[in-house]
């Protein structure tokens, strides 16, 4: 069972790939825990099975076996509904493609994850959140009208706009060049500052010392944790 | 997601995609159209040929010739002709057929009538007294021939609206009818022309005089006129058994005339009419089959173009449910505003047509609002299964997708 103060408790977690033959073990006997208003670094070669680990402390998928808890709730076993709910409610999304819809401008992209619980309000909260990463400027612009930066900024304000407990960074530079990456993490870091939990996954040993932990995953497994 | 936000995002996206969206809709139209302007023409048709029939009125009965095999068929005169005066006098008997209240035998041909210069060819009937009333016509004008003139074989002839007003005739004036001398005393109201066939091009002339001096041929038929609405089955009754007897038939299953009443002709043309819509209609509903199955397909495409951001939907919280009725009101939304320009369509078809081709469309509320509503069902229908699709998606794979 989880402690008081762990956001996030993964207890043997295995995940598996296919059926039959062609199975593979992207995860395997994972366990982990991560206290609220940590931050953490999950680092590992290509394949490695870094993206698994974020699916699922994602919710985005769900473990073959094992236990994850998560803000003390059992959510391994959850349906696609309470997961969407979990998601929405307490899981920000920063992703490498930034995945910003281009039709959409600034403020309509971070209103996105609002849309999906009843909130008033939206435009003035998408307002703070772009001014929250210094894009007060930018509202009204489309994606294609702003640099990468800029983007991964807006991308970051969505992953803000809902106040979740957790903000998971998948690769958030892997896209940027070092300037850019330079305001991302900054923006990151002060986020973790003003105490929310973050997990950055990178195998860029530049981004990792932005947060306070780094985990290595290698072959599925955990190999080592390094307090920084 | 709130039903108002659901619609703005689909509409949204249905703008995205202006032409793909208008061609979609277009399918829907034009089905939609096809339905109400069919449907609405055979409406009209089925209107016309009742008020032609009912306009005789529906105490008329018309003994024909020969034997039908299923009662109620539109026919002409017979194979063989078999009516004769005697069965006219026999079924103008008050003491055998009291709910008889006239009779009158036809014979009918095509003839040229020629006054002066003036010639017009119409459809000249051989009758009696009886005609007048049998039709369910009145006199415009002068007088109709009567039992007197029947008898003496007089050269008089009585004249529709349109017949007179095309020769320039007028009482008292002679018109010719193959060369023989008829003098016109009198011209009937109109009846105004309903759908085929003009009631008011047309001339009668005394039953004797037409067999001796026009066609020759016998009764072709025999009209009978009932007291009342409510007696034309005693009247039917008292026919039968009249002419039974005068052509010594016992078996009346082999009678060789056939009576028919009205409310017979009017529901087998009726029938013959409503068949026709029908198929009309089918055709037209086929079409729009067709074009909810183009919604589909577009629903279709645009689940699997849009497959990274239902992956992004459903990350940022949107649940299954929700990527279902997005796709679901998209669909819905096609077909809803195809079926209202299909009606806005259908409507000005309504309007040109008969203005335009001279063919009557009467269009009616009843299948105006199921061809709206089979259209959304439709894209409903067709919608499901994209949605579902999206609904389905997995976020991770979908996120992938790119
Ligand atoms: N959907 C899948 N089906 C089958 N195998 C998969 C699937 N996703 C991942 N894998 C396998 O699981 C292992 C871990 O993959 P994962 O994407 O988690 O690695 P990663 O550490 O994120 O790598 P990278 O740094 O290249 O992104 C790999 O061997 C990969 O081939
Ligand atoms: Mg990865």
């Amino acid at each position: 069972m989880p402690a008081s103060d762990e956001l996030i408790h993964l207890e043997s977690i295995t995940k598996v790939y296919g059926t039959g033959d062609g199975t593979v073990a992207a995860l395997q006997d994972f366990s982990l825990s991560v206290a609220s208003g940590e931050s953490l670094a999950v680092m590992g070669p290509s394949g490695s099975g870094k993206s698994t680990l974020m699916n699922i402390l994602g919710c985005l998928d769900t473990p073959t076996s094992g236990r994850y808890w998560f803000a003390g709730q059992d959510v391994s076993r959850l349906n696609e509904t309470e997961l969407a709910h979990v998601r929405n409610r307490r899981i920000g999304f920063v992703f490498q493609q930034f995945q910003l819809l281009p039709k959409l401008s600034a403020w309509r992209n971070v209103e996105l994850p609002l849309l999906y619980r009843n909130v008033r309000d939206r435009r003035s909260l998408a307002l703070q959140a772009l001014e929250q990463v210094g894009l007060a400027n930018r509202v009204d612009h489309r994606p294609s009208q702003l640099s990468g930066g800029q983007q991964q900024r807006v991308a970051i304000a969505r992953a803000l706009v809902t106040n979740p407990d957790l903000i998971l960074a998948d690769e958030p530079t892997g896209n940027l060049d070092t300037a850019s990456s330079r305001d991302v993490l900054a923006v990151i870091r002060e986020l973790n500052e003003q105490g929310r939990t973050i997990i950055i996954i990178t195998h860029d040993p530049e981004v990792a010392p932005v947060a306070k932990r780094t985990v290595h995953v290698r072959d599925g497994r955990l190999v080592e944790q390094v307090a920084a | 997601m709130s039903l108002l936000k659901t619609i703005e995002t689909g509409l949204r996206s249905l703008l995205g995609h202006r032409l793909r969206s208008v061609l979609t809709t277009l399918g829907i139209l034009f089905g939609v159209a096809a339905v109400i302007a069919t449907v609405g023409i055979g409406q009209a048709s089925s209107d016309s040929v009742t008020a032609r029939i009912t306009s005789l009125g529906t105490n008329l009965l018309t003994v024909t010739a020969g034997s039908t095999v299923s009662a109620g068929v539109f026919g002409g005169a017979g194979s063989a002709n078999t009516l004769t005066m005697s069965d006219v006098q026999g079924l103008q008997d008050p003491q055998s057929a009291p709910d008889i209240a006239a009779v009158a035998p036809v014979s009918q041909g095509r003839a040229s009538l020629i006054l002066g210069s003036a010639n017009w060819s119409t459809t000249v009937s051989g009758s009696t007294e009886g005609w007048l009333v049998t039709n369910t016509r009145t006199m415009g004008s002068g007088t109709f021939f009567n039992a007197n003139d029947v008898a003496t074989r007089t050269q008089v002839i009585v004249l529709g609206t349109t017949t007179a007003a095309n020769l320039g005739a007028g009482v008292g004036d002679i018109v010719l009818v193959k060369q023989i001398p008829f003098q016109v005393i009198g011209v009937l109201a109109s009846a105004g022309s309903q759908g085929f066939g003009n009631q008011d091009d047309l001339a009668v002339v005394p039953f004797t005089t037409a067999q001796d001096e026009l066609f020759g041929g016998g009764v072709q038929r025999i009209l009978l006129s009932a007291t009342s609405a409510s007696t034309i089955g005693s009247a039917y009754l008292e026919a039968n058994q009249i002419l039974l007897q005068t052509h010594h038939i016992t078996n009346p299953s082999q009678a060789d005339f056939t009576i028919t009443t009205q409310t017979q002709v009017l529901s087998t043309a009726q029938a013959v009419t409503q068949t026709l819509t029908i198929l009309l209609a089918s055709v037209a509903a086929i079409s729009l089959l067709v074009g909810g199955i183009g919604v589909m397909n577009i629903m279709l495409v645009s689940v699997t173009e849009r497959t990274s951001e239902i992956g992004l939907r459903k990350a940022l919280g949107a649940t299954p449910l929700d990527l279902f009725r997005q796709f679901v009101i998209e669909a819905g939304m096609l077909t809803a505003l195809g079926g209202l320009l299909g009606v806005a369509t259908g409507l000005a078809v309504g309007y040109v047509v008969p203005r335009a081709a001279n063919i009557a469309v009467h269009i009616t509320p009843l299948p105006v609002l199921v061809a709206v509503g089979v259209a959304v069902v439709v894209g409903l229908v067709f919608g499901v299964y994209p949605a579902l699709r999206a609904a389905r998606l997995a976020p991770i794979e979908a996120l992938r997708a790119q």
